[in-house]
This record gives C-alpha cells, sequence and structure tokens, in this order.
C-alpha cells in the first residue's frame, strides 16, 4: 500500500530525526513572560511560528525536561525563549540544549531587554530572521519507518470505543506493520484492562510494568476522587471508567507491545508503545493531565510527529508543533461539525464503511498530512499548549526491552 | 464487530455480554430480536447507551465487550436501561451533572 502514496520528505535535525514542518517556536519560561511571547507569535498569524510555553515560577524536572524535548523537537527548526529574569526555569542549559543541536536560539529577558514593548519588538525582528534562516534546513526523503505517531481521545462518548478507536487501532496496525513507532497513552483510560494489555507485551517483564502502571493510575485516581471521566462521557452512554477504558483501549490495535515509555522518553526503533502518563509517588501536583492537550503535549515530547484524535462528542482542539489529525466517531456530531473532521468514522456506524476501511483512509490521511498538508485543526489555526507540573522516576529497565 | 442490519436498534458486541448497545434511538414498546430472546423497551433510550439483555441481579457484573464494566446496584429487568442509576465502578465512583445541572456520583 505504500506504492500508492504520495513520497515524503522531511527537514533533517542533527540528531538523524526528520521533521514534518519547520516552525519557529516562541517559549515562554514564566507566565510572566506569556504576554510578550503571545504578542511577538501573533505578529507572524498564518506563517510557521507557533507559541508554547510553562508558567511556574518554581523548578520542575519535568516541566524542565518536556519543554528541552519540546525545543529540539523534530518538527521545530529554531526557538525564542522569553524569560521575565527572576524565574527559576533554567534558560541558561534549554538555550545551551537548543544551540548544541544546531537550531537557531535567542533568548529575550524582559528585565534586561527593558520591558514589555522593546521585548516584543527584539522578538518580532528575531523571529523575522530566523523563519529567513530555517528555509534553509536542508530536506531529505523520509520512510514511513522513520514517523513516530501518538494517539489521544478526547470528548468521548459511546460511539467512540465501537467506531473510530479501533478504526485508529488499525491504522496503528499499519504503522507499526511499516515500521513506524506508535504511541498510545492515558493509563487512567485502562483501568480493569492491565491484564488483558500485559499478554501483548514482548516479554514477561515488559508485561509486569504495564499491569503495574494501570495499578499506579487506579491509586493515583482513586486518591484525586475522580476518575478520567466527563459528564459528557455520561450524556454519550458511558457509565464507568472500566466501560470508557474498553473504548480508549481499542485504539492500541493489536501490534505486540514493544515498550513502556515516560514523557520525554524516545522510542529508540519501530513498535507499539505504552507512554505512562501517571506521575509516580504519592500525588503532589493535582490531576495527571488537566486536559486532553497536556496529553498531546507528552505524546509530542516522546517525538511524535503527528497525533490522532478521536472524538465522539465533538472536539475541536489541535496543538502546537504537531499536527493532530481529527477521527470523529459519531455520524451526528460528524454532520454538525465536518470542518473541524478529517476523517468521519461514524460511517462504520451507518454501515457504509467497515473499520478496517476507516483504518486504511487514517493511514492514507497520516501520510498527507505528514506529506504537508494541512490537517483541519491546523488550517483552522488551533496551536492549544498546556504544561503544568508532574513528577516522574526515570523507566525500569524491563520497559525497553529490545 | 458484528454489523447490525439498518432496522436494528440493538447489538450485542460479545457474546458473554448481559447488556445490548442502542444502535438506533428507542421508544416505550420497542422490540428487537437479539440472540431469539425478544427485548421490550420500557423507556426512551439514545444511541450508544445500554440496555439489560436479560434480568441482571443486584452486585452482579455488568458485561460489554466481554469485559467487566461495572456492579449492578439493583436487580435490572431484562429491556432497561444500564446507566449510572443502576450500574457503578468497581474502581472508581462516576460524578456527572444532574438534571439541575447539579454535580452529583
Amino acid at each position: 500500500m505504500s506504492n500508492n502514496t504520495p513520497p515524503l520528505t522531511g527537514y533533517v535535525r542533527s540528531d538523524g530525526r526528520k521533521g514534518i514542518r519547520n516552525y519557529v517556536v516562541v517559549a515562554y519560561l514564566v507566565e510572566c513572560a506569556h504576554h510578550v511571547a503571545r504578542e511577538i507569535a501573533e505578529s507572524f498569524k498564518g506563517q510557521p511560528v507557533h507559541l508554547i510555553g510553562f508558567g511556574g515560577c518554581y523548578p520542575n524536572a519535568y516541566a524542565d525536561r518536556m519543554m528541552n524535548r519540546l525545543c529540539t523537537h523534530p518538527n521545530v527548526g529554531a526557538a525564542l525563549l522569553l524569560s521575565l529574569g527572576c524565574e527559576s526555569f533554567n534558560r541558561h542549559k534549554l538555550e545551551e540544549n537548543i544551540a548544541a543541536s544546531h537550531r537557531p536560539v535567542h533568548t529575550i529577558v524582559i528585565q534586561q531587554t527593558g520591558g514589555t514593548r522593546k521585548s516584543i519588538a527584539a522578538g518580532v525582528e528575531w523571529v523575522r530572521q530566523a523563519l529567513r534562516e530555517i528555509e534553509g534546513v536542508p530536506r531529505a526523503p523520509l520512510t514511513v519507518e522513520e514517523l513516530v505517531v501518538g494517539t489521544v481521545c478526547g470528548g468521548s462518548d459511546a460511539t467512540s470505543g465501537v467506531s473510530a478507536n479501533p478504526a485508529v487501532g488499525r491504522a496503528f496496525d499499519l504503522l507499526v506493520a511499516q515500521g513506524a513507532a506508535a504511541i498510545f497513552e492515558e493509563t487512567g483510560e485502562m483501568i480493569g484492562l492491565g491484564g488483558i494489555m500485559a499478554a501483548r507485551a514482548v516479554t514477561p517483564e515488559l508485561g509486569q510494568e504495564l499491569r503495574q502502571s494501570v495499578d499506579k493510575a487506579a491509586y493515583y485516581y482513586r486518591q484525586m476522587g475522580h476518575a478520567s471521566f466527563a459528564p459528557g462521557n455520561a450524556d454519550g452512554g458511558l457509565t464507568t471508567i472500566e466501560e470508557k477504558s474498553i473504548g480508549a483501549y481499542c485504539k492500541s490495535g493489536d501490534a505486540p507491545i514493544t515498550g513502556l515509555i515516560k514523557p520525554g522518553d524516545l522510542p529508540r526503533k519501530g513498535g507499539l508503545y505504552l507512554l505512562d502518563v501517571v506521575p509516580d509517588g504519592e500525588p503532589r501536583f493535582g490531576f495527571p493531565n488537566i486536559n486532553d492537550n497536556a496529553e498531546i503535549a507528552e505524546l509530542i515530547a516522546c517525538g511524535s510527529h503527528l497525533i490522532l484524535f478521536t472524538t465522539g462528542r465533538g472536539s475541536v482542539v489541535g496543538s502546537a508543533i504537531s499536527p493532530v489529525i481529527k477521527i470523529c466517531a459519531n455520524p451526528q456530531t460528524y454532520e454538525r461539525m465536518r470542518d473541524d473532521m478529517d476523517v468521519n468514522a461514524g460511517k462504520i456506524l451507518r454501515l457504509e464503511a467497515s473499520v478496517d476501511d476507516v483504518g486504511r483512509e487514517i493511514y492514507r490521511k497520516v501520510l498527507e498530512v505528514a506529506s504537508g498538508d494541512h490537517s483541519c485543526s491546523e488550517s483552522l489555526g488551533h496551536q492549544e499548549f498546556v504544561l503544568t507540573y508532574k513528577s516522574f522516576e526515570p523507566i525500569g529497565p524491563h520497559c525497553l526491552p529490545v | 464487530m458484528p454489523s447490525p442490519p439498518a432496522s436494528r436498534k440493538l447489538l450485542r458486541i460479545h457474546k458473554d455480554d448481559n447488556v445490548l448497545i442502542v444502535v438506533n434511538p428507542v421508544q416505550p414498546g420497542d422490540r428487537d430480536l437479539v440472540d431469539d430472546h425478544e427485548i421490550v423497551i420500557t423507556q426512551r433510550i439514545d444511541v450508544g447507551h445500554k440496555v439489560a439483555a436479560r434480568l441482571i441481579r443486584q452486585g452482579e457484573k455488568v458485561y460489554k465487550c466481554g469485559v467487566p464494566i461495572g456492579s449492578a446496584r439493583e436487580d435490572i429487568p431484562a429491556g432497561a436501561h444500564v446507566h449510572l442509576h443502576n450500574l457503578m465502578s468497581d474502581y472508581i465512583e462516576t460524578y456527572t451533572l444532574d438534571k439541575d445541572r447539579t454535580y452529583v456520583k
């Protein structure tokens, strides 16, 4: 099937990875620098300039790792950092790491630059130059094998688990068969399924790790007193977190599970990976992910070039850095919100297509968007981004067995 | 997943399931034949929601896709809507907004 698809080219980065986009990111390192960063980014509306950032003033190893991974993501060609000047984020180390990746990088410290107006002017000038500079980034053929694709669901209803999610599972099977890395996540939505998932692991030890990650999620959410479940899920016919989990889990397809990673870990090779998004240790900073975009940012920090987002109720979000492809599970939602939806998986419920048909359609859409076509959320200008406090231990020795 | 004919209202996803999925909206008095058992609907239920395939006893596990999705809070007669009022998670309680837009569990 790779014969009928357009040839892909990627932006070559110094670490050997290739990007499907070539963005300048404008990154604020504390909420106090957010406005200045936003003003700079908004001066380039419609151009490849994306806004990301971390709002906290206190240091956090997770947020630090996330920002480093995101600013050196293959879809990023250059980074402008915005610091107020007194926050604890290690801007020096971040700038050093980005420079070491041979990307243009510059830090504006608002207190040293003379305040808001001067910082915005300096930032706009720098981004203008950076855009010109990254036009010269070399391009080279990109194979499906080099792609990393993440998946997430949001605004789920009872149709998600019978149409869009199984169809993404089929697309994942096709991608993994072609040697791509595919990442599924949200262990808080695998509650009750630890044993079923463990049986798919490539080694028994990895199976044990997968099972423990689900136990950890069940404990964590119990401490929070609330499962990963919103009122709209119940309106759509879902009753319990176990039921929602069955639907969410289908997105992983049928391939063996190659590894378990945590936010910021990069898959070493092709295969299917579970991203464990639930913090380690006693709950400290609240819910594991405050919304869908926090999960998307973590999939991107693991190298995802693009994101497959399934929705039944009808989510509209996109993301900074990596395109989001929207797969709509519910045919009524699709008719109401079709401008926001790339793929209509609702036709499975209308018996107009099989799960396999839609799986192949999603796979083709991945290749089209990887070759430069804009997804709906991208065309509509969605660039949501969220990063909050979390804490993780490094993954154990059995998590990446091969 | 077996495909329902267009006229079908209810779908059993897995042979071990004791709930059926509503695939076309149903009204009180609607009937459908599932695996040779006639199910009579007692209320209006939207697509995606669940209906008891047989009498489910209080405390019994409810199965969908062949996997337990919680336990019955009370006896649930065949054909009744299975949702928050009569099904509870075995792991974490479900919170939602009620008719008065109040947060309840």
